[in-house]
């Protein structure tokens, strides 16, 4: 019973992290209609950048400010110099890009920084607090939730409260119209990228420390996962990602506790092909209309 | 194409080419040495699973970034038969067919099942469950380890030259021409299925599955059909690979290795059986080009690690990019058109759309989001 109040515990951490990952691959599909495979590539990028200033200046906030704003810049450039020039009549011809962009990226970090595991600490401690004789979350488990927590809150705040915000919506949901009434469809596009890239940085940044070390492949499996989060909440709905989130990360850190580390990937090639037989769009997902 | 025998037409048109180029393949073995007889087996095996992989990306419109996995179902269900018939006492040709009709079978099987899952899903989410696969294939073979010996994989026992043979060619050469015999039949018969009905309607499904619908056609079977048909060229890919190395391991068929393949249909030019030829030999040669280039400058050990593993995997993501949002038609649409564009069964926005889009007067810029349907 203790050991599933701490699985239980540490699988709302993890699935928080999923949750955002999923969130910045939700936030690029309703910007530009991409599911973009290099998002794992482009946040590990961002991660090496936090390590590196963190290990310059012995602040884990300075790593982690720098971390997003390269992250966000890495989604500037990546919009500006690659995805705006992908065929748009072929919706393949992005993803392929992509997965070229993850191995552009992948391996000139192993040129520069080679392909060993390099130890990224915590800034918490990482042990679970007892709780009335149980083991639950560790302070940095906390920290995660509450990281987790504010910019799920602060995106939700800049979605619906904001000009910005409205103008984002509108440019994803109808941008023909956005432009006839002033919106600048294509700058708000590059916003979105940036917008996502960071957050997916930001879940990058928190995992790491809790895996083996840096690796320029730390974020494929996170990506597989944040796939499966983004496919099973359905990829227009951020309350899905989010639920989805939470949901993959229990079962996942369940799976992994009873079943062992080595079977969780199969859960999750289970996981999504159920959900995708059984609901195509998504858990949450509105109905598509009907084509034929 | 039509320039050489005008008068062969149809099917057998198909095979009399196929047959021509196994014959030149398997003569080109003759003037190689044994490594590069090595080095021309892993390219036919790599070849079987492109032209699969080719036609399912091209032809069809479902991209598959797990093509890897079935290919180790293949290599897996080779060396699994293989090793029952040599304890059986069954060994030379008769354990090599029977092994190698396995191994489809098992790769056909897996490809039946993830393109009944497939043929409901489009573009992206297709690609994220095959990726999906790829990243479990080393949990699989960890948990079922009792079958498939965990990362150590399955050693197979090793197949000789025939005695009839054994003064003619040494046994690289004997293993390059099972690879190309095997790529030569099963590619030839890919070809012929393509270039019939079901090509039309998977060009048709692909073009607009509505009305491809409205027409009569059967969507969901023809995209699991085509998911099947390169899961079965995969499966003996991976077979003849598991023939050449006489191994099966999950380290040899990583998410890498499985990109690697979508490298060799894009930039062969996506749905064409020639390009994918060319992507294979690519996808073999750089890798050991650059680690040959590498040694010979002389670097520090650590560097010239580090550079070996990655710089080709940097020049194949350069390519994937460039000649996606370049030239679509990759290097098989270098050679100069015979036929209308819109006959090439290439993926569509062949490289004379980009040129009439850039031509156009700069007071109406590409719009990035407004041609998406959805």
């Amino acid at each position: 019973m203790d050991r599933l109040a701490l699985l239980l515990a540490t699988g709302t951490a993890r699935g928080a992290v999923f949750a955002l990952f999923a969130l910045s691959l939700v936030l690029i599909w309703r910007a530009a209609r991409i599911v973009n495979f290099a998002q794992g590539a482009m946040a590990v990028v961002a991660t090496y950048v936090a390590f590196a200033v963190t290990g310059l200046t012995g602040s884990f906030w300075m790593g982690l400010a720098s971390g997003l704003l390269s992250g966000a810049a890495i989604g500037f450039g990546v919009e500006r110099g690659v995805m705006r020039f992908a065929p748009r009549d072929n919706p393949l011809a992005g993803v392929i890009v992509a997965i070229g962009l993850v191995m552009v990226l992948q391996s000139l970090l192993g040129i520069f920084f080679g392909q060993q595991h390099l130890p990224m600490r915590t800034p918490f401690d990482d042990t679970p607090i007892v709780v009335g004789g149980v083991p639950l979350l560790s302070p940095y488990d906390v920290f995660v939730l509450v990281v987790a927590l504010a910019v799920m809150g602060a995106l939700a705040l800049l979605f619906t409260r904001t000009s910005l915000g409205l103008q984002l919506r509108a440019s994803a949901f109808a941008p023909e119209v956005s432009r006839v009434l002033g919106v600048r469809v294509g700058r708000m596009v590059t916003i979105g990228w940036m917008l996502s890239a960071a957050v997916a940085a930001l879940a990058a940044m928190l995992l790491v420390p809790t895996e083996l070390g840096l690796n320029p492949h730390s974020t494929d499996v996170l990506f597989v996962y944040a796939f499966t989060v983004a496919v099973v909440g359905g990829l227009d709905s951020f309350a899905g990602a989010i639920l989805g989130g939470l949901l993959v990360g229990i079962v996942m850190t369940l799976v992994t506790g009873y079943l062992g580390a080595t079977v969780a990937p199969i859960g999750v090639l289970v996981l999504l092909v159920v959900v995708l037989l059984v609901r195509p769009g998504g858990i949450f997902s509105m109905r598509e209309a009907r084509r034929a | 194409m039509s320039r050489i025998l005008p008068s062969l037409t149809g099917v057998r048109r198909t095979i009399v080419f196929g047959a021509a180029f196994t014959v030149l393949a398997i003569a080109s073995s003759f003037v190689l040495d044994p490594f590069r007889n090595f080095q021309l087996a892993t390219i036919a095996a790599t070849f079987c699973a492109t032209a699969g992989l080719t036609v399912l990306i091209g032809w069809s419109g479902q991209l598959s970034l797990g093509n890897a996995a079935l290919m180790a179902a293949g290599g897996y269900g080779y060396a699994l038969t293989a090793n029952a018939l040599t304890d059986a006492g069954v060994d030379g040709v008769p354990r090599f067919v029977l092994a190698l009709l396995a191994a489809v079978v098992a790769a056909g099987a897996l490809g039946l099942l993830l393109g009944l899952a497939g043929a409901r899903l489009h573009g992206p989410y297709l690609a994220g469950v095959t990726l999906a696969l790829v990243v479990a294939l080393p949990a699989v073979t960890s948990v079922f380890s009792g079958v498939f010996r965990g990362d150590q994989g399955l050693q197979i026992a090793y197949d000789g030259v025939p005695p009839l043979l054994r003064t003619v060619v040494a046994v690289e050469q004997w293993q390059a021409w099972v690879a190309i015999l095997v790529t030569g039949v099963t590619v030839t018969a890919l070809a012929a299925v393509t270039r019939g009905r079901l090509g039309l309607r998977m060009r048709a499904v692909r073009d607009d599955e509505t009305a491809a619908r409205l027409s009569g056609v059967r969507a969901g079977r023809v995209k699991v059909a085509a998911f099947t048909l390169s899961a079965v060229t995969a499966g003996a890919g991976g077979a003849v690979l598991c023939f050449v190395t006489q191994s099966v391991s999950p380290g040899a068929y990583t998410l890498a290795f499985s990109l690697l393949l979508v490298v060799a249909v894009v930039v062969g030019g996506v749905g064409s059986l020639g390009g994918a030829a060319i992507g294979s030999a690519l996808i073999v040669m750089l890798p050991w080009l650059v680690g040959w280039a590498t040694s010979l400058l002389d670097l520090p050990s650590e560097v010239s690690q580090r550079l070996s593993g990655n710089v080709s995997v940097l020049v194949f993501g350069l390519l994937l990019i460039v000649v996606t949002l370049a030239r679509p038609g990759g290097l098989a649409g270098l050679r100069p058109r015979t036929r209308k564009p819109s006959a090439t069964p290439v993926v569509p926005a062949p490289a004379d759309t980009a040129r009439t889009d850039a031509a156009l007067p700069a007071a109406s810029p590409p719009d990035p989001v407004s041609s998406i349907h959805h």
